[in-house]
């Protein structure tokens, strides 16, 4: 049998090439064929998750709510000491030095990345705003939020950490941070689908066993560079279901 | 400064020094804690720890009450009990008391832990309020104790 892994599509460009080699370590490892599928829009993914196209995923956690509780997906674990945080951004040249200072009636630009947005509208909350009272622009990218607010088109930035860390010297010396969300406890996790754990010769703690010790090789540690982490911190089911329960807190 | 006697649903009472002083909610935080279904704390994360002023040794296992301020309504917390027991999430901007007297304001989103449909405990985030949604509070709740005591 032949299965479909994913990833989140708010990965980092930079590690594009990473998963491909993750692939072909997972496919050696658990003698599986396993065929890697990137997207690069949130919604195609979704109708996909939906169709039970996906057996294996690196989910962010707003997928990973809805994979765990209506999908059955089992969490395997976590990037260590990488959680999913959110900047909030302005040109560099405004007078904007804290949240409060943008007013409603202001644009935002963000990116299609749920996760983002929801952390990013709720650092907007302490100046009253809103969906319902500012003008939200998504585009495809970072790069493309950055230059809305480098050519003023956008009064503020919603971006993922690691996506604005990774942004060129050139960039940044034209945007400025104002706030930065230090959530820690919200992360991305590598989940199996019912499916996978039926057919496939592993098991539950099989994956975990292979996960869990990747980077005791020499190879695994290296793959796991390039997916930009240093190694797998197992999460058991109480731990991925107290992070829904906290996801569940900031979505009305 | 000025010393408040409080007494909680469970019928204790305490002595607490009251300053009329805010601490500010620390910017792109979230203030998270979870209980027992008794309301007793399990676990908390550092920010809870630092705003509450408290050591962690002084908070595991204690009630929520702890961080009890004398300006909010008995009314609000039934409300929050009734709403989550239910199994429902519960929303709203709560005045805390601090270990050195002090206050912080938080909006609070309070939902119940459920595993295999029964209610295990319940878990609070918090995140920085408006100023405006403060002050409304702050006429608010200011009413409805005085409703309560009168
Ligand atoms: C998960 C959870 C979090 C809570 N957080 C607070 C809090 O931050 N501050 C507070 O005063 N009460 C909090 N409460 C409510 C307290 O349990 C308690 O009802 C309240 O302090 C009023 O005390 P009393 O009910 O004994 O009068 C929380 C309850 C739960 C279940």
């Amino acid at each position: 049998m032949k299965f479909t892994m994913t990833v989140s599509p708010d990965f980092s460009p930079d590690h594009i090439a990473g998963w491909y080699v993750f692939n072909t370590w997972l496919q050696i490892q658990s003698e599986q064929s396993i065929h890697l599928e990137l997207y690069n829009s949130f919604e195609k993914q979704r109708e996909d998750i939906k169709a039970d196209k996906i057996d294996l995923i690196y989910a962010n956690p707003y997928d990973a709510s809805m994979l765990i509780r209506e999908k059955g997906f089992v969490a395997i674990a976590s990037p260590f000491q990488k959680s999913d945080e959110a900047v909030i951004c302005v040109n560099s040249e405004s007078d904007y030095t804290c949240v409060e200072d943008l007013k409603p009636g202001c644009t935002v630009a963000t990116a299609d990345d749920p996760q983002v947005s929801t952390i990013g509208m709720i650092m907007l909350e302490p100046a009253d705003l809103s969906s319902g009272n500012i003008t939200v622009d998504e585009f495809k990218n970072y790069v493309m939020v950055a230059k809305n607010l480098i050519s003023k088109k956008a009064d503020a930035g919603f971006f993922l950490k690691e996506a604005y860390d990774d942004m060129s010297k050139f960039i940044k010396s034209q945007i400025r941070l104002i706030v930065s969300s230090q959530i820690s406890i919200i992360r991305h996790t590598f989940l199996v689908s019912p499916n996978f754990l039926e057919n496939s010769s592993l098991d539950e703690q099989g994956v975990r066993n292979l996960l869990n010790s990747m980077h005791e090789t020499e190879k695994g540690a290296s793959t796991l560079k390039s997916l930009g982490f240093e190694k797998w911190d197992n999460q058991d089911h109480e731990e991925a279901e107290f992070m829904i329960d906290l996801m569940d807190t900031l979505i009305d | 400064m000025s010393d408040v006697k409080i007494s909680y649903y469970d019928g204790t009472k305490s002595v607490k020094t009251i300053v009329d002083e805010e601490v500010p909610y620390p910017d792109g935080k979230l203030i998270v804690s979870r209980t027992d279904t008794f309301g007793n704390m399990t676990h908390f994360n550092q920010a809870f720890v630092d705003m509450s002023g408290y050591g962690e040794d002084e908070l595991l296992g204690k009630s929520h009450y702890i961080l009890r301020h004398p300006d909010m309504p008995a009314a609000a917390f039934a409300d929050l009990w009734n709403t989550i027991k239910k199994g429902e999430k519960w929303k709203g901007y709560v005045k805390n008391l601090r270990k050195d007297g002090k206050y912080y304001w938080v909006y609070a989103v309070v939902v119940p832990n459920v595993r295999d449909g029964k209610i295990v405990g319940y878990a609070s985030v918090r995140r920085k309020p408006s100023r405006t949604k403060i002050n409304e509070c702050v006429e608010l709740y200011k009413t409805m104790l005085a409703e309560e005591q009168s």
